[in-house]
């Protein structure tokens, strides 16, 4: 395990330093994914597989792609510059100081790491018997034990949405450019490559049914809506990227996605305003608890609850994604 | 400096590593894509850094195993409505309490940094946003550049 765990450290290394001294930024861009990539492998070793997952359709898919589509407007070339001797010498002398800072931390993997005694060491177990036996730990933590919190990190994705949506909503000034300028500027585009359009054709069912299944399934495996999001959002972002931007407005048209923006984060808060109306503390899930429950095979208002706020964060997820790829590709390159 | 420490802190090492490389691209790069990159290095090493302090040696991920999350589920939700099923299927796990012997990886720095990533792409879209919309304005993503142009304006 060491070898294959070496193996990656080396390569996340040399990947950082190649990304770091790059000039063209098509190159960096890409090598970025691959850094975020071996990122996602590392996590898969450490034990957790939820952040991997996020990590590997986030960043080495998501970010990627948003991060060529803004080269695609502003070009792609960096001004060469020198090695700077001042950034240098401070990066150093922090990177020193703070590898002393860590003669004094737990060593990897041990058990008797405060983390693992305090404040409690059986997470699992008391997570079992209040959740009812739902297997994803770190589902029950993030949508149940911390929901509030979790409200709050999906209004930050939902602000991110708004604000890139606002600063890149269209002026009169880039409207006229469109009237202008023809929408195909190079003599081929992704749809006259047969295989890409075929191969694109052929996944993108499979991508949403993965996405779904991601989504209903992140209580009994690793997965969830934030991961489920992202997903279903790169089949929209891959059909735009071979098809063309008007052909995804036709089936995902943008005033049903700015309407399942805020749907979402509905969602997630009225499961909490519900629980209110029913007598209880926010997003207490406890008292979702209805006789109907045990015949529908659903052991429990905990489940339901997470459920119902995993499905507000997916929807919301998915809507800011493919909002934020519509606010890139709609915009023309400036000249 | 042995290998017993060596190998405990290791980890720590590699990610203050990419986390230098990260700080050198966002304090020594005028490029502003660069810049972003360098952020974006930098939180991935933050991330590992959070992650790498949830492993436990002989640990797995914390993700029940079906069986044992099911006796849970039965229990409870049995226990208060009727005893019929409980004497009929669950008596011998009534008697002989569940206990689950595997080793968990602690499960909260991972459900803090899932949600940290989703925030960053968030983020990282904005400042990409801004980026656009100063390349429209000024012709230029260089920092330098940008920063002349503001000063001969003034």
């Amino acid at each position: 395990m060491y070898v294959v765990t070496f193996g990656i450290l080396v390569l996340l290394m040399v990947t950082a330093i190649m990304v770091a001294r790059m000039r063209n930024l098509w190159a960096a861009v890409m090598a970025t994914g691959i850094f975020s990539f071996l990122g996602a492998c590392w996590m898969m070793l450490l034990d957790a597989p939820d952040v991997s997952f996020t990590e590997a359709a986030v960043g080495a898919g998501i970010s990627t792609v948003l991060m060529l589509g803004t080269l695609a407007l502003v070009g792609k070339q960096e001004i060469a510059c020198k090695v700077k001797l001042i950034p240098l010498l401070t990066v150093t002398f922090t990177g020193l100081a703070l590898v002393y800072g860590t003669l004094d931390m737990p060593m990897y993997g041990d058990a008797n790491a405060p983390i693992h005694v305090y404040p409690s060491p059986g997470y699992v177990e008391k997570s079992m018997r209040e959740m009812h036996g739902l297997p994803n730990v770190v589902t029950s933590v993030l949508a149940s034990y911390r929901g509030f919190d979790t409200l709050g990190e999906t209004m930050v994705v939902f602000t991110a949405g708004i604000g890139a949506l606002l600063i890149l909503m269209c002026d009169p000034k880039s409207t006229q450019k469109i009237e202008a300028a023809p929408s195909s500027q190079s003599g081929l585009k992704m749809r006259d490559f047969l295989i890409i359009r075929v191969v694109a054709k052929m996944l993108i069912p499979f991508i949403i049914m993965f996405g779904l299944y991601v989504q209903f399934h992140g209580d009994y495996g690793p997965g969830g809506g934030f991961q489920a999001g992202v997903i279903i959002a790169s089949a929209f972002i891959l059909y735009g990227l071979v098809f063309g931007l008007d052909a995804t407005q036709r089936v995902a048209p943008k005033s049903v996605i700015e309407k399942l923006l805020a749907l979402g984060l509905m969602i997630y808060a009225g499961t909490g305003f519900l629980t209110l109306a029913l007598g209880g503390q926010f997003l207490d899930y406890n008292l979702l608890e209805h006789h109907w429950m045990t015949e529908h095979h659903v052991p429990s208002g905990q489940h339901l609850g997470i459920f119902m706020v995993e499905m507000g964060v997916g929807i919301t997820v998915t809507a800011v994604m493919i909002t934020i790829y519509y606010a890139f590709a709609g915009r023309r390159p400036a000249v | 400096m042995n290998t017993v420490q060596f190998f405990g802190l290791f980890n720590y090492w590699v990610v203050i590593f990419l986390m230098m490389v990260g700080f050198y691209m966002i304090i020594a790069r005028h490029n502003f894509i660069k810049k972003v990159i360098g952020v974006n290095i930098f939180q991935i090493a933050v991330i590992l850094m959070y992650i790498t302090m949830g492993k436990i040696h002989g640990g797995t991920a914390p993700i029940v195993k079906s069986e044992i999350a099911q006796h849970f589920a039965h229990h409870e939700s049995h226990e208060d409505d009727s005893h019929e099923h409980t004497s009929s299927d669950g008596s011998k796990a009534e008697e002989h309490p569940f206990v689950d012997t595997t080793v968990y990886s602690h499960p909260l720095p991972s459900v803090l940094m899932l949600t940290a990533i989703v925030v960053g792409v968030g983020t990282t879209a904005v400042a990409l946003s801004l980026i656009v919309r100063i390349r429209e304005d000024y012709g230029t993503i260089e920092e330098d550049e940008a920063l002349a142009m503001d000063r001969a304006q003034s």
